[in-house]
């Protein structure tokens, strides 16, 4: 019993910052159709900026409190920026090609921007711990947790509840859904789709930032960062359903439990464990868990 | 006609120039000596190894070429002749090292390359020099299987390999009483991480012959988070857990782990951590026991050379030397050793890669880290003494000091010639000479 709840608090913490991650990876998909492999990039992004905001408040005696509040405003101006400057500025020009291409030119964002953060931070390793120590510790069943980490899960839940009830029960978020439903159907009702391209663009990235800002203060920031990220929330979203904000929290909570299982159990099959749960969901639901199979239109 | 004219006249101008510098060419050759550098300029082991071996080398480089060296390094470069670094980086994996390797030889012309920490990247390169007949000195890399799985005449490795630091380090935990009836590891999964556990959990089954392993995990390499693999070493409560974790991935495992309780409840050792604590700093749990891969850093012991080296480094680099420098260091000394060993022996003429090779073999030396000694493989791999310490965080200073340090002997924690390292340690490390 102990090592089960110890493996489920282990699984969940750590499916907190994918699924925020995932979350804005799945809206890019749902509302551009996009697969936006410089995803990871802006959870890097997000992270360095964060470290940066540390550092300063750090250097000019501010307490870890200011600190973390100064981290998270720092980030998702600059993220919000930054997705909206690429969106208008590059992956508009692109609108209407063939899928392909879009993948080629956000792989070509990812290459830029993983250059781009060695130019601004360099390439050793930095981290900016402060906040970590904000919570204090928790004691569960002989184990200490850091409270950095278990209010992850209630700041993830918050997102994920923000961004269902945005969707859903806002006049934004029911457009934002007309156009992942039928783009041409929402343009002849007068929404203007660009606008929702750039909003949904823009939001995917500040949620990448957001879960590299919330992950900074517990890990060593480092070239590499990006890459590692961008191959899980791809996992997480394939088993939810691409496009699916419910797809992207249960595919998180999966592959956070699965690897918190094998380190537990089975160390050596971590990495297997979670490609084995990928490709079981495919072979039964090839759309993944929460996507609903859709007509083609000719 | 008039084009004719100007190509020809260009041609005889740049045969006038280029004429007279070919000539020249083998002259201003036997004044310098030139010295494919590899060391990570970029990439995950820039940081703690990469930048530092650089910054190590172009130190003793600039030192050889001023003369401004200790005896019996005092000689101007290599026996009078400059020393001329090419510097390349080490990134980007060992098929791209190979070609790298290649282009310092056939189209830079190097005398001789020297460098390389990847164990991959070694065991890439070390063939390809071999085929070329160049020769090629490794600075560090920690498998043994470099020359325990093939035999290499133009191939050298300057220091020792990795069965030292686990060795070493099973013996200083032994010599302290460090209590370890129950053990867990955490090591990266890749040759490094796997070899050294192999290695110390062997070298554990001799010294500890009662050990029990629990946790045994081996997360990917650059993980960054170890949340999950920290609640499973917890929830072992091993005596021990050991670790051959480095840089950015050991900083973020130790800055997740302390306030986690790991280190009150286990006895953290870390086979190749001095690197990490100047980052760290109050971060880095007292106590904790680690390994530098040598007797390095603020480990090592008081000798001119090493006054030379440790504070003139950190003169102009504004920290101290930890390993990676230590280890580019001792290989460039070693280096001029054999040349000018060479030069004494052909008339002080600028030696042939097989005079370089003769002296090399079964080469010894003083570094900074102590003496260098070219015993194993057929003189072509070195051994060297190795010290282990404690960490304990000095607030005066700002730093972590090491105390409690015990150094051990080259042939106490080596294996000898002609035996593989994992038999010789699971073979009860017979004939070891610790005294």
């Amino acid at each position: 019993m102990y090592l089960f709840l110890t493996i489920v608090l282990d699984g969940l913490i750590e499916a907190s910052w994918l699924f925020v991650v995932a979350l804005g990876l799945t809206l890019v998909f749902g509302v551009l159709k996009i697969l936006n492999i410089a995803h990871g990039s802006f959870y890097a992004l997000g992270a360095y900026i964060a470290a940066t905001a540390v550092t300063i408040a750090a250097a000019h005696s501010l307490p870890p409190a200011l600190g973390f509040v100064a981290m998270l405003i720092s980030v998702a101006l600059i993220a919000s920026i930054v997705g909206l400057l690429l969106e208008r500025g590059l992956l508009k020009l692109f609108y209407g090609r063939d899928e392909v291409v879009l993948l080629l030119v956000t792989y070509a964002v990812f290459l830029i921007l993983e250059d781009t953060t060695k130019l601004i931070w360099g390439v050793n390793p930095i981290y900016a711990s402060q906040p970590y120590e904000l919570f204090g510790n928790v004691e569960f069943a002989g184990l200490y947790y850091v409270g950095y980490d278990l209010l992850l899960i209630p700041a993830a839940a918050a997102i994920g509840l923000a961004v269902w009830f945005g969707l859903n029960r806002t006049v934004m978020g029911k457009i934002v859904l007309a156009v992942i439903h039928n783009e041409e159907m929402s343009v002849s009702m007068g929404v203007r789709v660009n606008r929702v391209y750039a909003g949904a663009f823009a939001f995917g990235v500040l949620l990448a930032a957001l879960a590299g800002a919330l992950t900074a203060p517990k890990i060593s920031m480092q070239p590499g960062l990006s890459s590692d990220v961008i191959i899980l929330s791809f996992a997480i979203v394939v088993i939810g359903g691409l496009g699916s904000v419910e797809g992207a929290a249960i595919g998180a909570v999966l592959v956070g439990l699965a690897r918190a299982t094998s380190v537990h159990l089975m160390p050596q099959a971590e990495l297997f464990m979670i490609y084995l749960i990928m490709a079981a969901v495919l072979m039964f639901r090839p759309e993944g868990l929460f996507k609903r199979e859709t007509a083609r239109r000719i | 006609m008039g084009h004719f004219w100007r190509t020809s006249r260009a041609a005889a101008l740049t045969a006038a120039i280029a004429i007279p510098v070919a000539l020249a060419a083998p002259a201003c050759a036997e004044d310098s000596f030139k010295l494919g550098v590899v060391t990570f300029l970029s990439g995950p082991a820039a940081d703690s190894f990469g930048i530092p071996a650089r910054n190590g080398g172009q130190f003793v480089i600039d030192e050889l070429n001023k003369g401004a060296a200790p005896a019996p390094y005092d000689k101007v470069g290599f026996g009078g002749m400059k020393i001329e670094p090419v510097v390349v980086d080490e990134n980007g994996g060992a098929t791209k090292q190979v070609q790298e390797l290649r282009n310092l030889y056939e189209r830079e012309n190097v005398d001789v390359v020297l460098g390389y920490i990847g164990s991959g990247d070694c065991l890439a390169v070390a063939p390809i020099a071999e085929e070329l007949k160049k020769m090629l000195v490794l600075m560090d890399c920690g498998t043994p299987r470099i020359f325990e799985e093939a035999k290499y005449n133009y191939v050298f490795r300057t220091a020792a390999h990795a069965t030292m630091d686990n060795v070493g380090l099973i013996r200083y935990m032994k010599a302290k009483n460090v209590k370890m009836d129950t053990l867990s590891a955490i090591n990266q999964d890749y040759a490094w991480g796997q070899d050294s556990r192999a290695d110390f959990v062997a070298a554990a089954g001799q010294l500890y012959p009662d050990v029990k392993l629990q946790a045994d995990l081996l997360p990917k390499f650059g993980a960054g988070q170890y949340g999950t693999e920290i609640s499973a070493l917890v929830s072992a409560g091993s005596d021990v857990i050991y670790s051959s974790l480095w840089g950015g991935d050991l900083q973020a495992f130790i800055l997740q782990a302390t306030p986690r309780g790991l280190p009150k409840r286990s006895q953290l050792v870390l086979s190749a951590a001095d690197h990490v604590l100047p980052p760290l700093g109050d971060k880095m749990p007292d106590g904790t026991i680690i390994g530098a891969r040598g007797a390095y850093g603020l480990m090592s012991q008081k000798s001119p050379v090493n006054d030379w080296f440790f504070k003139g480094y950190q003169n102009v680099n504004g920290v101290y030397p930890v390993q990676a420098a230590y280890r580019i260091a001792q290989s460039i000394l070693g280096l001029k050793t054999a040349v000018e060993k060479a030069m004494a022996k052909n008339g002080s003429k600028k030696p042939s890669t097989d005079e370089l090779i003769a002296a090399m073999t079964g080469l010894e030396w003083q570094s900074p880290g102590g003496l260098i000694q070219m015993k194993l493989a057929d003189g072509h791999q070195a051994i060297q003494p190795i010290a282990f310490s404690r960490t304990k965080y000095n607030p005066d200073l700002r730093r972590v000091d090491l105390v409690d340090i015990q150094y051990f002997a080259a042939e106490c924690v080596n294996p000898p010639a002609g035996v593989k390292s994992i038999e010789w340690i699971k073979g009860g490390m017979a004939g070891a000479k610790c005294n």
